[in-house]
């Protein structure tokens, strides 16, 4: 059946496309002496003197081809095959995505989630009028404001990072404000968050500004061990609850731990370090979560270890970002970036030097810098409607029976919200995640456009500007053959993470 | 009696209201949505009464003229040298809403309150017949495609079988294909015919969606016990169609036509800031940011203008369909905030 939908839209977009576009054209108004014979050449190379319905024919065959090995997508009108051109292009296009679409599910599914559980608090009120807001704004207009302000001014603040007070004081504010929405309604405990988180991002900011953190940015230790223990009090929270002793001693235990391993660390993320490095570091530091949940605990040991696991993971990612910061300082001042390091447009620096180039810290972060504003852009996208979807999933859930019986006999409330409220809510979003995943692909265009990527977008663009029909043909079946792929893969899915579905053969 | 002792929550059900007074009584409590609504009559009104109305091409058009004195096709390298300000960029917005006491210059409007282009046209009548080509592009394709897709949608939920299994299968064709890749190829070949024949065929192109909502709709409405009261009273197919199941599935319908809105406008502004949407001489939103992305720093009004225009429609749209979803769903209920639970408890205790 997939096959058939398939077969069937690319025999209509084909069509389509052939019909709707005139390669000749562009003759039209040429005055070169060889016109005719320019004319002839191109109807013999695109076939056009075979109407598009046959001609359809002749590419499906190299297509059905693909079966027994011997795949052609053909020709693009600049002679290269259409299957080399796309082979350059995706991987691109994934990057340009991924940490986007990672990004947007993890941070769209939990303020989503936790609108859900605070529903009709000041918080729920901003979050749903902000993601309203996300979602009626058009990518293209983001991402022009974004280089405006992310990067061509944050590049001018650089020559000078020092923040003035009025600005800290604002941004504190603003800062205290959004962290005691989520503290909830009652006013004493609303004010006591509203002035501590003032204080707080005060104090940083003001730090920031007088040491010019910016230029020569990094955690330290202080900072790795804030958001490790910060990273220990939600594992802990989500899956043993904070009241269990064992979960406690096992978050922060491993928290403790990977902060400590900060500085033995270092030695394994040298200058010479590869991608294998990163690997270690992370083999390291889980191994060092999932031995301390085994000594804390004597029974239940899954559980604990699991928390010491997910810790050391969440923390883990401090270190490896304070490893990349510390080559920022030299990065920036280097001839091929010149101290303005957020670059607008490309997708790495052509002018880096080759031993730049073959240091993994300084290319990773080039690469990080420039993946930055189309990520932001993105993210900001797609995240309203992971909050939507997520905060109806759970409040649909939340309403049910079995929640009510579940509070019933004695439950505590997180138990009821995250073992029974959001693993039931996360069902209907396994196909969204799955289509979406697909949609990445062709969605990412406009982005593309806006920031001069070199994907599908561009390829896209270009096939439908030269006529070059086999092109245009290759990025419809990717992006086609992908959504149905993904439908199916759905479908599959829910059946395994929901045991009430049989599928049906 | 706590609740039921406040007449603002009884009273108005003692009177039995239709279904329809019901939703249209929540729809008019859901305050985003009213303000909503009122913003997009507003925006709608405005934009089209400003420049008038030009549907057609060149040699056979129909236009209406509009309140404001400049058209796009007016270029005023004059005014725009008059309206210079700091830093010697002409063609600054003249407009000011700070008063006197605050600034020094007074609430004014004056010659072109968003400033004028690089080769001196109003602005003003840029963003507003920008505004109306893309208002227009969402109209029409929301409407062809809420027609489209509840006809598909609707026979196919309502027939069955391989009726049903032909046209799933025609519109899972329809929606395999990215919907921005159908719409650059369609814009890229027929933009300059105009706004109102782009716009038919994107219309062709938005229908999947909500036809596959009607169809799941019509598919439970069909098995239930008063399609089969009327089909056993000798009703024919049209009227229990028109008269039985469309009545009821027409909340479905609503929601995901105004979501289809929104999307639509997004899709049209995207395309033409791609350029394979409207073309020039002829402008729409997208088209303007696209133009003046580059001049932010320097003219930034070429720059803001279009896109809070695109924002807040879309906005007011989506807080519509928010409104009609809330309004049309049986299971809300309208949450009693902790200051009228106070004030019905107060009334409660007076009366005891």
């Amino acid at each position: 059946m997939m096959f058939v939908v398939v077969f069937g839209a690319s025999f209509l977009a084909y069509n389509l496309q052939a019909y709707s576009s005139n390669p000749l054209s562009a003759f039209g108004e040429s005055t070169a002496l060889n016109r005719d014979y320019l004319i002839a050449k191109t109807i013999r190379d695109l076939q056009l003197d075979v109407p598009p319905p046959i001609r359809y024919f002749s590419w499906l065959r190299g297509i059905v081809a693909g079966l027994w090995g011997d795949f052609d997508m053909g020709l693009a009108r600049s002679n290269i095959p259409v299957v080399e051109i796309l082979s350059m292009a995706i991987p691109v296009t994934i990057k340009l995505v991924l940490a986007a679409t990672i990004l947007a599910i993890v941070f769209g599914i939990s303020v989503g989630m936790i609108t859900a559980i605070r529903q009709y608090s000041r918080f729920d009120y901003s979050i749903t009028f902000v993601s309203f807001l996300l979602f009626s704004l058009p990518i293209f207009w983001v991402a022009v404001l974004l280089k405006e302000f992310m990067a061509i001014r944050f590049n001018d603040f650089l020559a000078n990072p020092v923040i003035s007070p009025t600005a800290i004081l604002i941004s504190s504010l603003a800062f205290g404000f959004v962290v005691a929405g989520f503290a909830g309604s009652k006013r004493r405990s609303f004010l006591a968050v509203l002035v501590g988180g003032t204080i707080f991002s005060g104090l940083i900011l003001s730090y920031v500004s007088i040491t010019s953190w910016f230029l020569e940015p990094s955690l330290g230790i202080f900072g790795i061990t804030f958001l490790a223990l910060i990273s220990a009090a939600i594992v802990t929270l989500l899956i043993s609850g904070l009241e269990s002793k064992k979960g406690l001693r096992a978050g922060f235990g491993t928290a403790i731990a990977v902060a400590l391993l900060y500085f033995p660390l270092q030695g394994l993320m040298t200058d010479d370090a590869s991608f294998f490095n990163v690997v270690m570091v992370f083999l390291v530091t889980l191994s060092a979560g999932l031995i301390i949940g085994f000594i804390v605990s004597s029974f239940d040991r899954r559980v604990y270890m699991r928390v010491g696991f997910f810790t050391a993971l969440l923390a883990t990612f401090p270190i490896i970002v304070d490893r990349f910061m510390k080559e920022f300082g030299d990065y920036m001042i280097s001839d091929a970036v010149n101290g303005r390091p957020v670059p607008t447009l490309g997708q790495a620096n052509d002018l880096l030097s080759p031993e730049q180039l073959e240091n993994f810290w300084i290319s990773g972060l080039d690469t990080a810098i420039h993946l930055l504003l189309p990520t932001i852009a993105l993210t900001l996208i797609s995240f309203a409607s992971y909050v939507r979807f997520s905060r109806g999933s759970l409040l649909e859930v939340l309403n049910m029976d079995f929640i009510r019986t579940a509070r019933a006999k004695g439950l505590t409330e997180r138990t009821v919200i995250v073992r029974h409220g959001m693993r039931n809510a996360m069902l209907p979003l396994t196909t969204i995640l799955v289509n979406d995943f697909a949609g990445l692909l062709g969605g990412a265009i406009i982005t593309e456009g806006v920031f001069a990527w070199k994907g599908m977008g561009q390829v896209f663009n270009d096939a439908i500007r030269q006529y070059d029909l086999n092109l245009f043909m290759g990025v419809f079946l990717i992006s086609a053959s992908l959504t149905v792929l993904a439908n199916f893969v759905a479908d599959l899915l829910y059946g395994v993470v929901d045991p009430r579905i049989r599928i049906r053969n | 009696m706590t609740l039921q002792g406040n007449p603002k929550t009884t009273g108005s059900e003692t009177e039995g209201l239709s279904q329809r007074q019901i939703i249209f009584g929540r729809f008019l409590r859901h305050k985003a949505a009213m303000i909503s609504s009122f913003g997009l009559i507003f925006i709608i009104l405005f934009v089209f009464s400003a420049v008038g109305l030009n549907i057609g091409s060149r040699d056979n058009s129909i236009s209406i003229p509009g309140w404001w004195r400049y058209s796009i096709t007016d270029i005023d390298p004059a005014g725009a040298i008059a309206s210079t300000c700091k830093g010697g960029v002409t063609g600054c917005p003249t407009l000011d809403l700070i008063p006197s006491f605050l600034d020094g210059d007074g609430v004014k409007i004056g010659d072109h309150p968003l400033g004028t282009d690089i080769i001196g046209t109003d602005y003003f009548a840029l963003v507003m017949r920008g505004a109306q080509q893309s208002i227009m592009v969402m109209l029409i394709v929301g409407l062809l495609g809420v027609l489209i897709g509840t006809t598909v949608g609707a026979i196919a939920g309502y027939r069955g079988g391989i009726v049903d299994a032909v046209l799933m299968r025609l519109t899972d064709m329809f929606l395999v294909t990215p919907t921005i890749i159908i719409g650059a190829l369609i814009g890229f070949r027929f933009g300059n015919l105009g706004v109102v024949p782009l716009a038919l065929l994107l219309g062709f192109f938005a229908w999947m969606g909500l036809a596959r909502f009607v169809r799941t709709e019509f598919l439970t409405l069909r098995e239930r016990e008063f399609v089969d009261a009327a089909r056993v009273a000798g009703a024919s197919d049209r009227r229990i169609i028109f008269k039985h199941i469309l009545p009821n599935a027409v909340g479905v319908i609503i929601v995901s036509g105004t979501l289809l809105l929104s999307g639509a406008i997004l899709a049209e502004t995207a395309l033409s800031f791609l350029g394979f949407g409207v073309k020039p001489p002829d402008v729409s939103l997208g088209l303007l940011i696209s133009e003046y992305q580059d001049s932010f720093t320097i003219a930034p009004w070429l720059f803001w203008w279009p896109g809070a225009l695109i924002v807040s429609i879309a906005l007011c749209v989506n807080f519509i369909g928010d409104g009609l979803r809330d309004a049309f769903d049986p299971r809300q209920r309208r949450h009693i905030s902790r200051k009228e639970r106070m004030q019905a408890k107060k009334a409660s205790e007076k009366s005891t």
